[in-house]
């Protein structure tokens, strides 16, 4: 991607210059559709800002969009890296949803210290083995993983429908979600913290899960550039052969960088289930973990990246959401189309204007090499 | 007629009712529709019509919004009470525990939800009797039915679908107890509430082994089922909405479910200041749900099968004719 670009830009240029470009176009182009169903261009693309960013409501809604973007980003991008293309992030969270809603259920009497790292602990271990089985397939049988992973959403999708159906509903009721957990067997949200230490904020679904998040990028970080494993999976995504030669075996490889990025994805249930809804619902993963896919490119597969991209679909989310609320003409469609948009020329396009800036930078360069 | 006589309910409800003690405040009104969107032909749009024909004939704006993530359920019912909405329409089963939430948190504003019970004093509760509906839908698909095979489509495989499906079963199984009922659901996403085209492949699967009258209860995909029909020159049965009108000829007739008239006679008595919470299910009884017949479709229902219609619905309201209702079963 980005590393074998031909022309070393500034690092500003390249982290900060380019992917403004890049958004200030695709805000152009929206505001021309915007133009185009008869609305104030500039009024919506203020909404969208102040929807997202505005008072500490929308922060906090924002950032809760961005808590599972992050998880599914992260997801996606060590599987990236070992050369691997998870789309399963989203039957994965909705497995590990299962798995942290079993264990609030039955064990949320216990207290909070022990339920909630056994609820992160059982969440990734069913997020991992949901993505286990694809990359067991795909190491063994080469069955390849895109098609296995997706069908895997299905298999999770069906599961869990009958599941909150026939097994899991609180009786005597029409939808079909389980029963409220304890109070334990939850993670306090950002103003309930601020509220028992004296400070007023207004209410929004941000929680603990925020923090995990963060903390799971650091180590994303520390894993894939700093240890044994992360190494090996980086050298079986560069080149799969060196890595045989190396001593390396890609299939357990495969099968570790699968699991990981299954338990990552799995995580999305603490920030919905744990941290919002309080129980198991239908859907709560809501293609959370498609959207990492597209995260997780934006991001550049980096820890760094794939925060700022979760916060940038975050706002995308939760400014989108206020502008249909406050545009009655801006249909959820068209919120849709800006975000694809953007998605468009922040990751597909990223290289349009690359080198019309490449060659402006290069120019007082090469004119100071030949003097 | 409906129209007439839902009213007249309403108003016998609303009047016992003393007038709200927010009189002054200026009437806000405001739906926030669910995932399926307010264009799906089908549920929401019922909605969507009924807040239109209040937005016409009182001149007064509502605010929307369409869900499309489950957190904005939340989102979308506090955004409304918070901008000062006071009589809020939640269209759907799903934003009861949202509104569950919301509506203790304002409790000057009114909510009337539809497709499920929230108690709470500020709330009324709207909720149909389908499987009465879907039951004089199916007695017609098996009197339609020449090969005594008749079908239904639903959407997701949820306990409100499960109460159309039986319903509709066991009116077919009523006309003739050797009927055979093929039955699929779209899917397991809420996806299925919106694929027209799977909703076209699973019907004409259906028709291929053998039904000739389909029932289609999954939203927006129904159009695709409805297609079906038309292209293979079978019947097919609408859904929430009179769909009729869409393909005449083919559409035998449509399960109407009165979101239009609840949402209608909701904003129309809040501003009327005879808004009451509570809850009313209605049926057949209350002319909440029922089967359409008009210019599209009268050629298709034969005096005979009026006749037996009819004489089902008149027991059905005597309670002559017990119908199961999936959701009431456990």
């Amino acid at each position: 991607m980005s590393a074998a670009s031909p022309t070393a830009l500034p690092r500003w240029v390249d982290v900060v210059a380019l992917p403004a470009v890049n958004l200030l176009a695709a805000f152009l182009l929206s505001g021309l559709v915007v133009v185009a169903i008869g609305e104030d261009p500039f009024q919506a693309m203020g909404l969208l800002v102040t929807g997202a960013f505005g008072n500490a409501e929308s922060i906090g809604y924002t950032l809760y969009y961005a808590t599972n973007f992050i998880f599914t980003g992260l997801a996606v991008a060590i599987a990236f890296h070992a050369g691997l293309f998870n789309i399963g992030g989203e039957g994965q969270a909705y497995i590990g949803g299962l798995g942290v809603g079993l264990v609030c259920l039955w064990l949320g009497d216990l207290p909070a210290v022990l339920v909630v790292p056994l609820a992160i602990l059982t969440g990734a271990a069913f997020g991992a083995a949901w993505a286990a089985v694809p990359a067991y397939l795909q190491a063994y049988r080469g069955s390849h993983i895109v098609i296995t992973t997706i069908m895997f959403n299905f298999i999770a999708a069906s599961v869990m429908t009958y599941l909150m159906v026939n097994v899991l509903i609180r009786p005597s009721q029409q939808s079909p979600e389980s029963r409220e957990f304890a109070t334990a067997a939850t993670l306090p949200r950002l103003h309930e913290i601020a509220d028992a230490v004296g400070l007023e904020i207004t209410a929004s679904p941000l929680n603990l899960a925020f923090l995990w998040a963060l903390i799971c990028a650091a180590l994303f970080h520390v894993f894939l550039w700093r240890t044994r494993w992360g190494y090996e999976i980086r050298a079986v995504g560069a080149n799969e052969t060196a890595a045989i030669y190396a001593g390396i075996s890609p299939a357990r490889i495969i099968i570790l960088a699968m699991a990981i990025s299954g338990a990552l994805a799995g995580f999305v249930a603490l920030n919905e289930l744990m941290g919002v809804h309080h129980r198991i619902i239908l859907n709560f993963t809501g293609g959370y973990g498609f959207v990492g896919i597209a995260v997780a490119l934006i991001g550049r597969n980096r820890p760094l990246g794939i925060c700022l991209a979760a916060l940038l679909f975050g706002a995308l989310y939760q400014g989108g959401s206020e502008l249909s609320f406050d545009m009655p003409n801006v249909t959820r469609e068209l919120v849709v189309v800006i975000q694809g948009l953007v998605i468009l020329f922040c990751g597909a396009l990223e290289n349009l204007f690359r080198g019309r800036i490449a060659a402006y930078f290069q120019r007082p360069a090469t004119a100071g090499a030949v003097s | 007629m409906i129209r007439a006589s839902l009213t007249a309910i309403a108003m016998a409800a609303f009047a016992v009712a003393a007038p709200a003690a927010a009189a002054t405040i200026e009437f806000s009104p405001a739906v926030v529709f669910d995932m399926g969107g307010k264009f799906d032909k089908s549920f929401n749009e019922a909605a969507y019509a009924g807040a239109e024909r209040f937005k016409k004939e009182s001149g007064v704006a509502y605010r929307e919004f369409e869900v499309t993530q489950e957190a904005q359920r939340d989102q979308g019912l506090r955004n409304m009470a918070r901008r000062g909405a006071n009589m809020i329409i939640a269209i759907g089963f799903a934003q009861a525990t949202p509104l569950e939430k919301v509506a203790k948190e304002y409790k000057h504003a009114r909510f009337t939800i539809i497709d499920a019970v929230v108690d709470l004093p500020n709330v009324q509760s709207v909720v149909f009797k389908e499987h009465e509906g879907s039951f004089l839908v199916g007695m017609a698909a098996a009197m339609a039915s020449k090969t005594n095979k008749v079908g239904f489509i639903g959407g997701m495989d949820i306990p409100l679908i499960r109460k159309f499906a039986l319903g509709y079963v066991e009116g077919a199984k009523f006309v003739n107890p050797a009927v055979e009922v093929l039955q699929n659901m779209t899917g397991t996403t809420p996806a299925a509430w919106n694929d027209p085209t799977k909703g076209g492949e699973l019907a004409r699967s259906q028709f291929d082994r053998g039904a000739d009258v389909i029932y289609a209860a999954a939203g927006g995909t129904g159009v695709g089922v409805l297609q079906a029909a038309k292209d293979g020159k079978k019947f097919a049965i609408g859904v929430d909405s009179n769909q009729n009108y869409l393909h005449p000829g083919t559409m035998l007739t449509s399960m109407v479910k009165r979101v239009d008239v609840a949402v209608y006679e909701a904003f129309k008595s809040a501003q009327a200041n005879k808004w009451k919470g509570g809850i009313s299910n209605l049926g057949l009884k209350e002319d909440g749900v029922g089967y359409s017949l008009d210019d599209h479709n009268k050629s298709l229902i034969t005096a005979d099968m009026q006749k037996r219609l009819d004489q089902a619905r008149t027991d059905i309201i005597a309670g002559k004719l017990k119908v199961t209702d999936y959701t009431a079963k456990k």
